[in-house]
């Protein structure tokens, strides 16, 4: 497994997210209030670009009328036909057996140790300084 | 239970019966009522249902029909067109009367009181191999409840009846006493086509009898679609709802496109949490007559492919009306493995009086034959 | 939003090779008076006073809230302006994006058929139609535009359909489903007559405000189901534009169906066939099958594309209708757009009666070359 290094921490603020492309794959960054989730952009649907779905929460109900959202920020919802996916696990809830979308490790690593890897850091614009999101894959 | 001419215990899950006139109801009222049926000429009016009308082609087969007065008032026509012309062991008999569809809900009311006490000394008193649907007046539920209470403790009154095109859809939480009460007793909620409270399509008023007909089938669909998405389900885990006359084949087309859109807005309704086409398997039933299908192309097994279900479908002649001519009530050949489900196995799972009657007879008979033996 | 997009598109184009044709794409207004150049003097007036008057409770918005702003994808807000407003945005996205041949406009734009005020209705109809040529059709000729027509005064629908039928760039006549009586009730024929005078298809995009509740049971609670109800619009529709005799008083109409999808029409026909073989005596005045009538007549577009669990399903629906009777469409940019590559995929079908469905049928249909 290659660690890729894909974005500046500063790039994806909290609640913000980013698509990078990581060995011909699109791949959707979130940054849920400081953790940060990768999961495959396309929609197992349509493709649709998971990355330019609206974030939300998770709605649910045990009773008809009884509305409880919770989660707040930790799904998103594609663009296109709505499919809501859970951010840190890729998993579909309109289809929770039968879908999901893949995860993939992102965390943050100092940006000096990453420089010192052989792998694409190079193709990023590293500065020792910054540290950065990087995925396995 | 007896074989049918299926090769197998049929039970016949829809026979029509049919009020001769509304004087027949007269002993059936209160002194109030009789008075005013009398005085005013209630007693004189048909009240039959705009979109079904009785001496239209459909709505009796030639040999059906009596020889005189409305199709489905001649108890021996039943029984030798419909229990034994197919050797069934029960019918479940549905009398729609009219008078249900009256804007007052207090007269609804009474003529719903009036046909079941008729229904049940009238035909079910004389008949042991029939059953019953409840007559409610669905567009007052308080009323439809304290009628259900008042029936439900004679078990031959097996499910009650609500109609297809009604005074709202059926999911709506209005509605919801009826269901308690009848989960409450062991009673399938039975959808029969028919209604025309108001417009019989969304795009108005049509011009004919056939367009109304078929836009049964419609109306039908639409009431899948509440039923589920208000989550009558969600809320009456044990509520079974059977379609009746409904086509049938409308069904795994309208759920491939509900569940298509339920997976784009579950969030609207969070309360369904499984596909639309799982709660449907697990709570919906259908009569098999009429069964719209290809001709020349029997798709009474693409359709149980398609639901992925054999417990869904449930025998029914639909007598008198005429969809098939002779003995070819049973879309299905008798050889087939679904044949003694559909036939008669998914009533008995859907109809818990059915059951219970069928254990009582068999329960008789050991004690009948023990006695002899002692 | 910090996303990249630039990342995906040579990724897209490359895998791309299909060409279609897309019978259903949404023109949207930049702003919402962009229409009034377009209008007179007198009912410029009357909108900026009045506004639009409907049979149901609101005055800008439909009665059942959609799950999307502007019922619009997501991706699909240009720069300024709301979903399918901009051209420069609705070419790179969609146009070329996905290899559209030709476009058919769909303008739902303030619903002239809808309108209570006939007139006002039908000086909205003129000028949506002069605003699709001159906003749209004009710079980006692969779009078609259709002749919005207001059905509830065919006076005036027929002379919108006279004035236009010299003009090639107007492929179609459009009126909603959802009319005051079933579209095949008698005061809509001479609108047929002119459609078939001007020898243009109808195009009938579900939707229309005409005060009926959206089922025989009044009217549904949610979204989800008012949704559903789309289907029933059709169903109806084909209903009584059969059984009233349409075609077989018109023998050269034709109807194309938009958005209504496609998997219920053989359970229709079924059904149709069977009573009408009962009832028959009730409408002497056909000749054919229900079923005869609508292969002959009636054209379907594929969006929303139906999803059986099994493919094959599907593929089944599509021969069972006919596979010269359906045309590829995707609902730009609205949220339930279907994507051609997923269209593709899920037909199996032979690859001759894939491309009838994505160019071919629509190619014969509005004679493009
Ligand atoms: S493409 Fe994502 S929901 Fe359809």
């Amino acid at each position: 497994m290659d660690r890729h290094v894909v974005a500046k921490v500063e790039d994806v603020p909290p609640g913000g997210r980013k698509l990078v492309t990581v060995r011909g794959r699109p791949i959707a960054v979130f940054n849920l209030q400081g953790e940060f989730f990768a999961i495959g952009d396309k929609c197992p649907h349509e493709s649709g670009s998971l990355c330019q779905g609206r974030i939300v929460g998770l709605a649910e109900a045990d009773l008809p009328g009884e509305y409880r959202l919770s989660r707040q920020g930790e799904f998103v919802k594609c663009p296109w036909h709505g499919w809501e996916f859970d951010i840190r696990t890729g998993q579909s809830w309109c289809d929770p057996t039968g879908t999901r979308v893949r995860a993939y490790d992102a965390h943050v690593e100092p940006g000096a140790e990453i420089a010192k890897g052989p792998y694409v850091a190079e193709t990023f614009k590293v500065t020792v300084e910054d540290e950065y999101v990087v995925i396995n894959l | 239970m007896q074989n049918s001419i299926f090769g197998h215990p049929a039970i016949d899950c829809d026979v029509h019966i049919a009020v001769p006139s509304t004087a027949a109801l007269m002993p059936y009222l209160d002194a109030y009522w009789f008075d005013a049926f009398r005085t005013r000429g209630i007693d004189r009016v048909s009240f039959n249902l705009t979109g079904d009308p009785p001496n239209t082609p459909l709505a009796a087969r030639p040999d059906w029909r009596p020889k005189s007065g409305k199709p489905g008032t001649d108890l021996a026509l039943l029984r030798s067109g419909a229990l034994d012309g197919f050797g069934s062991s029960f019918a479940i008999a549905n009398c729609l009367f009219g008078g249900v569809a009256l804007h007052s809900d207090d007269l609804a009311a009474v003529f719903c009181k009036a046909v079941n006490d008729w229904v049940a000394e009238e035909w079910l008193d004389r008949e042991p191999r029939l059953r019953a649907s409840i007559l409610v007046p669905q567009q007052a539920p308080d009323l439809a409840v304290a009628e259900i209470e008042r029936r439900a403790g004679d078990r031959r009154f097996v499910q009650v009846s609500m109609l297809a095109m009604g005074t709202e859809l059926l999911g709506r939480r209005g509605y919801w006493p009826i269901y308690e009460a009848a989960v409450r007793h062991g009673l399938p909620i039975g959808v029969h086509a028919g209604g025309l409270y108001h417009h019989p399509t969304l795009n108005g008023w049509g011009s004919f009898f056939l367009e109304d007909y078929v836009a049964n089938a419609f109306a039908f669909e639409n009431q899948v679609v509440s039923l589920v998405s208000e989550g009558a389900f969600a809320k009456f885990p044990e509520l079974k709802v059977v379609l009746i006359e409904s086509g049938v084949t409308w069904m795994p087309p309208a759920l491939w496109r509900f569940n298509k859109t339920w997976r784009g807005v579950r969030s609207e309704v969070p309360w369904v949490k499984r596909t639309p086409a799982d709660i449907v398997r697990q709570h919906i039933r259908l009569t098999t007559q009429p069964f719209d299908e290809p001709d020349g192309v029997p798709w009474l097994q693409r359709f149980v492919e398609q639901m992925k279900s054999e417990d869904m479908l449930l025998f029914s002649t639909d007598f008198p009306h005429w969809h098939f001519d002779g003995t070819d009530a049973f879309p299905l050949s008798p050889s087939s493995p679904l044949a003694r489900k559909i036939l008669c196995e998914n009533a008995l799972a859907t109809y818990p009086r059915l059951s219970e009657s069928l254990a009582d007879s068999v329960a008789g008979k050991e004690t009948a034959s023990k006695e002899l033996s002692s | 939003m910090s996303t990249v997009t630039a990342e995906r598109k040579p990724q897209a184009a490359a895998r791309q090779k299909l060409t279609v044709i897309d019978c259903d794409i949404h023109p949207g207004f930049s702003t919402p008076d962009e229409i009034y150049p377009f209008l007179p003097e007198r009912w410029r007036e009357h909108v900026k006073t009045f506004g639009g008057h409907y049979r149901q409770a609101f005055a800008d918005t439909l009665s059942h809230p959609r799950m999307a702003p502007e019922v619009s994808r997501a991706d699909s807000w240009p720069p300024k302006g709301p979903p399918g407003s901009d051209l420069a945005f609705m070419r790179a996205q969609h146009l070329d994006g996905n290899n559209v041949e030709y476009g058919m406009l769909m303008p739902l734009n303030r619903g002239p058929g809808n309108q209570r005020n006939l007139g006002y209705g039908a000086a909205l109809a003129t000028a949506v139609n002069d605003w699709q040529i001159a906003k749209w059709v004009t710079p980006e000729p692969r779009l078609n535009a259709s002749i919005v027509v207001t059905q509830e005064d065919p006076e005036a629908a027929i002379a919108e359909i006279e004035s236009r039928a010299d003009d090639r760039r107007f492929a179609q006549i459009m009126l909603p489903p959802r009319s005051l009586e079933p579209l095949g009730r008698k005061r809509y024929w001479p609108i047929y007559e002119a459609a078939v005078a001007a020898n243009r298809p109808l195009a009938l995009h579900v939707g229309g405000i005409n005060g009926y509740p959206a089922t025989a049971s009044g009217y549904p609670s949610y979204y989800i189901e008012e949704q559903h109800t789309n289907v029933q619009g059709m169903q109806a529709l084909v209903t009584s534009l059969v059984l009233e005799g349409v075609f077989e008083r018109f023998p050269k109409l034709k109807v194309v169906l938009v958005e209504g999808g496609i998997a219920w029409m053989p359970a229709l026909k079924w059904r149709l066939d069977k009573h009408y073989k009962r009832l028959k005596a009730e409408v002497p005045h056909l000749k054919r099958l229900p079923s005869e009538y609508i292969h002959d007549h009636i054209w379907l577009t594929t969006q929303p594309l139906d999803e059986p669990d099994v493919d094959s399903d599907l593929a089944e629906i599509f021969e069972q209708v006919g596979c010269d009777r359906i045309m590829f469409s995707t609902d730009y940019p609205h949220w339930d757009f279907d994507d051609p590559k997923f269209v593709l995929g899920k037909l199996a079908l032979s690859h001759e009666k894939q491309q009838a469905i994505f160019s071919g049928n629509a190619k014969a249909l509005y004679g493009l070359k």
